[in-house]
């Protein structure tokens, strides 16, 4: 084998950036670009994954997703954890803002209120299945305080279940939005507060003129990932309720439609329309961060 | 007057606080009290009530010997190493390139890696199944393995930005004793990183670890099961017995709290640094 130091540094040079970029590209390009590819082309067909030969059946699926209430009823599904996002954020924002100036014990609430967003989805889903049973941690809470009127069966009653599952969503997403807002809060120097404060700025004028402000790019950004985060939603109902009364979001039933109905070219297109919407998203934030700038 | 007003902001402030942790905490210490219950203990009790003795770890060795986590945690180690090994490496290689030379496409090869990220990989599975299926990699650890190992973009950006603050000058005075590119990229580069490196291998390690449809549908193969999928087989069979699910629950969350104990200040700025951007 040639020794790499007696080449010239510009042969080095080519050799090493195709090396080195060789292993990440041949990933990306089998586990990312082909998968998307080979999406496209199974949603137009009836495959079922098995048999040798595909049969093209142009926009038929996409006629059946946008057609049978079945398949419709799903995005209704997603509006609860769009809703919830706003509360998750709301919480987020409440919390980063007060830990940011002074408050006893601060380092404890900090960890505390983050650390359930590096927990095991499944561990989630098991934990709030116990928080929500019929004789679980909030009914007996809800008695305690002598609420017991309000006693739900809160994963039973059809009108409650998606409510109840948005609300584990809520508690374990809201770290995240937490440390990101809290970092964004923490990048604003203290002059400026210290400026405000002489000008006879209380609190709230801080947090409406300095504050939001300085971190509006980021809230825009985690806004308008609400809704891709509201369709994409999967492990915290599949784990809880197998997306039975009516908790099934979109992601459940492409998978089940894949997998367990083994209809591939349908569940190809309604990945094609989740991947859409998506795209979309991301491109209305690409514009509205622009005309911020 | 002002006082007055003052001081009721900071009862209010200190009562959320108080609240918000009391949430966050009490559905995951409920479970725990569950977890130390003995079954009739479980049925005669409410899930706030203290139990009776709390070194009864019965539940804790029948969930790991039942579930088998023992082979949960060997399986999903061997993934976390191989894979947070591999993106480590071809992470820090493609911010190499990327940050230190100037050549045709590299603008093309980062954006094709940032578009990448903006395709959500649960809408890809279906199609990505049929790959791994063709590759002849379903059940086996090499299916989550390679999917973790493609690089990510947060992982090249963090390296990039850590990059930037290693001058260049490094590099250049390695040049004149004759160094290849390699052994600069080897021994100078890459010690430099390892503060990037712990960041990286944090923020990938917590989402392996915790990933669950990946293993679900790439290894159901039972000899191949990882922490997550190892839990999740609780569920139906255990439908009685929570006092043994709520250890089962508690095995697979302590590798998470030691970590989170041991490495929080790490954890905060890879959290920090890798969402923003």
């Amino acid at each position: 084998m040639p020794k790499l130091s007696n080449m010239s540094y510009k042969n080095q040079r080519i050799l090493i950036i195709f090396l080195f970029s060789l292993v990440p590209v041949v990933l990306l390009l089998t586990f990312s670009y082909l998968p998307v590819f080979k999406m496209f082309q199974y949603s137009f067909t009836s495959w079922n994954g098995l048999s040798k030969n595909m049969e093209y059946i142009g926009f038929d699926n996409y006629k059946t997703i946008f057609t049978k209430p079945e398949y419709f009823a799903v995005f209704k599904v997603s509006l609860y954890y769009f809703f919830a996002t706003f509360v998750q954020m709301g919480l987020a924002l409440y919390f980063a803002t007060i830990l940011s100036f002074n408050v006893r014990m601060k380092n404890w609430f900090k960890g505390i209120l983050f650390f359930p967003t590096l927990l095991n989805g499944v561990a989630i889903g098991f934990i709030f299945l116990f928080f929500f049973k019929p004789e679980g941690t909030l009914n007996t809470i809800l008695d305690l305080l002598g609420l017991g009127a309000l006693q739900q069966k809160w994963l039973l009653n059809p009108q409650l279940i998606n409510i109840s599952l948005a609300f584990a969503s809520v508690w374990r997403y809201m770290g995240m939005n937490f440390i990101i807002f809290l970092g964004a809060i923490s990048s604003i120097g203290s002059d400026i507060y210290e400026a405000s404060e002489i000008d006879g700025a209380n609190r709230w004028h801080q947090f409406r003129h300095i504050i939001i402000p300085s971190i509006k790019r980021i809230l825009q950004l985690n806004l308008i990932l609400a809704v891709s985060g509201a369709i994409g939603v999967f492990e915290i109902p599949y784990v809880m309720t197998g997306g039975s009364n009516g908790s099934g979001t979109f992601v459940i039933q492409t998978v089940d439609v894949a997998f367990k109905y083994s209809k591939l070219g349908l569940a190809s297109a309604m990945a094609v329309v989740l991947l859409g919407i998506v795209v979309l998203v991301t491109i209305l934030q690409r514009i509205l961060i622009k005309e911020e700038k | 007057m002002h006082t007055f007003k003052y001081h009721l902001a900071a009862v209010f402030k200190y009562i959320s606080l108080v609240l918000g942790a009391l949430m966050a905490l009490l559905p995951i210490v409920v479970v725990f009290f569950a977890s130390l219950k003995t079954n009739a203990e479980y049925a005669s009790t409410g899930p706030l009530t203290l139990p009776e003795n709390w070194l009864n770890f019965a539940n804790y060795s029948k969930a790991f010997v039942d579930g088998n986590m023992l082979l949960g945690f060997m399986n999903t180690i061997i993934i976390v190493l191989i894979s947070i090994a591999g993106a480590t490496l071809t992470g820090s290689m493609m911010a190499y390139i990327l940050a230190r030379f100037k050549f045709r496409g590299s603008k093309a090869l980062m954006g094709a890696f940032l578009l990448a990220t903006l395709i959500p990989g649960v809408t890809t599975q279906v199609a990505t199944f049929q790959i791994i299926n063709a590759l002849d990699l379903f059940n086996t650890r090499w299916a989550p393995i390679l999917m973790y190992l493609g690089t990510d973009i947060i992982a090249v950006y963090i390296f990039m930005q850590f990059l930037d603050s290693i001058s260049e000058s490094l590099d250049e005075s390695a040049m004149l004793d004759g160094a290849s590119y390699w052994t600069i990229y080897w021994r100078i580069i890459l010690p430099l990183l390892s503060p990037a490196i712990v960041t990286v291998i944090i923020v990938k390690g917590v989402n392996i670890y915790n990933d669950f449809y990946t293993p679900f549908l790439y290894m159901p193969k039972s000899s191949l099961q990882v922490v997550s999928t190892a839990l999740f087989k609780f569920k139906g069979p255990y439908g009685s017995q929570w006092e043994v699910i709520c250890a089962a629950i508690m095995i697979a969350i302590i590798p998470t709290l030691i970590a989170f104990v041991a490495l929080q200040k790490y954890i905060y700025n890879g959290f920090a640094q890798g969402s923003v951007k």
